[in-house]
């Protein structure tokens, strides 16, 4: 593999919004071929790598899916030059003023990449109470600078517009940028992929970068079923402890990933997991999701007959924002405790994942 | 005779990406003494940091005319450590707080990178969003690990200067637009006049290097360089913008009134009939509002006649600001020429 840090900030530099993962895709199929089998696509795009157990054919298999799409804007109309927006997932227009943006301009036939502004317009120019509190993202405008003739030859509405922020190496081990939802995820998984390159594993692994996870999970239903997987592990970012964010349910940085427990989740693969982090001595929380995890686990455990599922979860401050913050440290142990767990995986492992009832009938 | 292409972009890149709070201009001060180098027969700083320059002109009856230019831009000041990487923050300038949040900046000498974060949209409520986040609810992360960072640091957007086809993207337009400019003039002077140039401090909190910049350099003449808004945005209900203040594209702005200056009548002639004489573009800025360090010179001793002139820029005191090349080019030509054609009879014109 790639150097983690390289690989990470390359992976969220390119664009890959819910539905338009391709840019994404490619990099994580370039850095996939080596570790994997077989590479393919599915009919939603999301990119699925197998390797091979060693175990007797018909294999057990577990999926490991972390979603690669990400958040970010579309064009909605075009007024005096000035771009209107619209939102692909969940964005807080509270943090989009002066961001830095990029639109890919599809209006004279060659796609070109427009440097961009996301513009506050000035208080006369807004509803009153929009002149000194939160603008929303309607009365947002992207300005490219550029005159207005040249902006309607160039740009269209359904263009997409990604934030542009670089990314930026922080003291502690630490990287800030925008898509480490989920992109380092899917670095984590890379990672697992590298460390099963010196582990023989008996099932079968179905490293999964969904697509639509942010629009409604979509990637995730349609390769669950697709594959039709024997578990299924699910890598999501979580939230971490910071300014604004100090609920139950924030987790500290760089103190190791999360174990979530609660309906979405199998009791038996958690209890497995968080048996084998604690013999590995990998730091790690557990996680209570009371209701839906708010990742692709909530689609991947009712595909076809149901899935059992865990969900495994890096911190990450300021989620949803071009400046998340993730500890490089917390990347490396999810990457490894996969692995480890995938590794150890014995043939007959699902016959454990049980429910009280079911062990004493 | 003075033109802007890729030396003066490049010198204007380094000026924008230079990080100088108000207080604590030093980095700005240092490119410009290095451009200065040459152009000119004194140069000295003062008690508060102002670089005050004269070049003198040649012939018999030359105007002492004072061109400023302030190079501040607003910030930041760390006022608090709270342990593992997050920072208490005041703004220094007018930032509105709306332009804080999801950030990237730089603190201190060293440039050390951080981040302003936000609150996940996930854990706000709806009434939530209705509110905008508040200063104190802001911090600067720089990451848990070490670094130099602590309170009394300055810092400012970590933005680098970008060109977009006839247009820059940049932190500090206002008023590395100015700076650039007054260094420009230095470097083509007109030679009926006594240049005497003031790169000027701690315009951002009310003007105040060029107060003593002023009285030091006792000017007959004074003229602001700055950057001014540009406000030309839609209205959100579609109704005509009235209030734009300037527009991108139209060219240097020459002010008549704003929040601290009555433009003098004969200053502002002089340079409406240099831009019409010679087909150079210019605008008026809209009356009202605002103010640069015309304020502060032209209340001097017993009062100088003074008059701005400003690029205009959308998106003043954010992390990201955009002005056309055409109006910078429009301004230095608009400057160049009216000062070679400045001559002491314009003081003993009428007024009105």
């Amino acid at each position: 593999m790639t150097d983690l840090v390289p690989f990470l900030k390359n992976l969220i530099s390119a664009p890959g919004l819910s539905g338009y993962e391709d840019p994404a895709a490619r990099i994580i199929e370039e850095e996939w071929r080596p570790l994997v089998h077989e590479v393919s696509r599915s009919r939603l795009g999301s990119l699925h790598g197998l390797r091979h157990g060693t175990g007797q054919v018909p294999r057990p298999s577990v999926m490991v899916a972390a979603h690669m799409d990400a958040i970010g804007l579309m064009v909605s109309g075009i007024t005096e030059g000035f771009l209107r927006l619209t939102e692909i997932g969940g964005v807080d227009a509270r943090v989009l003023p002066g961001s830095p943006v990029s639109v890919f301009a599809s209006g004279s036939g060659q796609t070109k990449v427009l440097p961009g502004v996301v513009a506050q317009p000035a208080a006369p120019l807004l509803p009153p109470e929009e002149k000194d509190g939160p603008v929303a993202l309607e009365h947002l405008f992207v300005d490219t600078g550029l005159p207005p003739r040249q902006v309607i030859e160039l740009v269209r509405v359904g263009d997409l517009v990604s934030f542009a922020q670089p990314p930026v190496e922080l003291s502690g081990e630490t990287l800030s940028g925008h898509s480490l939802d989920n992109r380092a995820s899917v670095a984590a998984l890379t990672v697992c992929l590298e460390e099963l390159q010196a582990r023989p594993h008996i099932w079968d692994v179905w490293a999964v970068a969904t697509s639509q996870e942010e629009t409604g999970l979509l990637g995730a239903s349609s390769s669950a079923f697709e594959l039709r997987p024997t578990l299924a592990l699910v890598l999501d970012v979580t939230w971490a402890k910071g300014p604004g964010a100090d609920e139950w349910s924030t987790f500290p940085l760089g103190k190791g990933p999360t174990i979530a427990m609660g309906p979405n989740m199998h009791p038996a693969l958690h209890k497995a997991m968080k048996e084998l982090a604690d013999r590995l001595e990998i730091p790690y929380a557990l996680e209570f999701s009371p209701r839906h995890s708010g990742t692709d686990a909530w689609a991947t455990q009712v595909a076809a007959e149901g899935i059992p599922t865990l969900v495994l979860g890096i911190p990450l401050r300021y989620m949803h924002t071009p400046v998340e913050l993730v500890a490089l440290k917390d990347i490396r142990r999810a990457g490894r405790l996969l692995a480890e767990f995938i590794a150890g995986l014995e043939p007959d492992f699902i016959e454990k994942v049980v429910w009280d009832d079911e062990a004493n009938a | 005779m003075p033109s802007i292409s890729t030396p003066q972009i490049k010198l204007l890149e380094r000026l924008c990406n230079a990080v100088a709070v108000t207080g604590d201009e030093g980095e700005v001060r240092r490119i410009v003494l290095e451009e200065l180098k040459g152009l000119t027969d004194e140069v000295r700083l003062d008690a508060l940091g102002n670089i005050l320059a004269v070049r003198r002109g040649t012939g018999d009856k030359r105007l002492r005319v004072m061109l400023s230019a302030h190079m501040d831009e607003v910030g930041f000041m760390l006022v608090a450590d709270e342990g593992a990487g997050l920072f208490r923050f005041e703004t220094i300038g007018g930032i509105d707080v709306r332009q804080l949040p999801g950030k990237a900046v730089l603190v201190g000498r060293e440039h050390v990178p951080g981040v302003i974060g936000a609150r996940p949209i996930h854990l706000t409520t709806a009434d939530e969003r209705k509110q905008k986040i508040p200063l104190d609810a802001l911090r600067i992360d720089v990451g848990p690990g070490t670094s130099t960072v602590k309170p009394g640091d300055r810092g400012t957007f970590a933005t680098r200067f970008q060109r977009s086809g006839p247009a820059v993207i940049s932190k500090a337009l206002d008023n590395r637009l100015g700076v650039a400019t007054l260094i420009e003039l230095l470097k083509h002077p007109p030679a009926g006049v006594d240049l005497l140039a003031a790169f000027t401090v701690q315009e951002e909190i009310g003007m105040r290097g060029a107060k003593v910049a002023a009285y030091a350099l006792n000017p007959e003449i004074g003229i602001a360089l700055d950057s001014t808004p540009a406000n030309d945005l839609p209205a959100w209900d579609g109704r005509e913008n009235a209030t734009y203040n300037t527009k991108l594209g139209l060219g240097p702005a020459i002010y008549t009134a704003d929040g601290g200056t009555m433009s003098d009548p004969r200053l502002i002639r002089w340079l409406t009939g240099t831009g019409d004489a010679l087909h150079i573009s210019y605008q008026l800025r809209q009356p009202g509002g605002g103010g640069t360090d015309a304020a502060s010179i032209h209340r001097t001793r017993s009062g100088v006649p003074s008059v701005t002139v400003s690029m205009p820029h959308r998106y003043t005191h954010s992390a990201r600001s955009i002005a056309r090349l055409d109006d910078w080019k429009n301004g230095l030509a608009l400057l160049t020429e009216a000062l070679a054609r400045l001559s002491p009879e314009l003081l003993a014109s009428e007024r009105a």
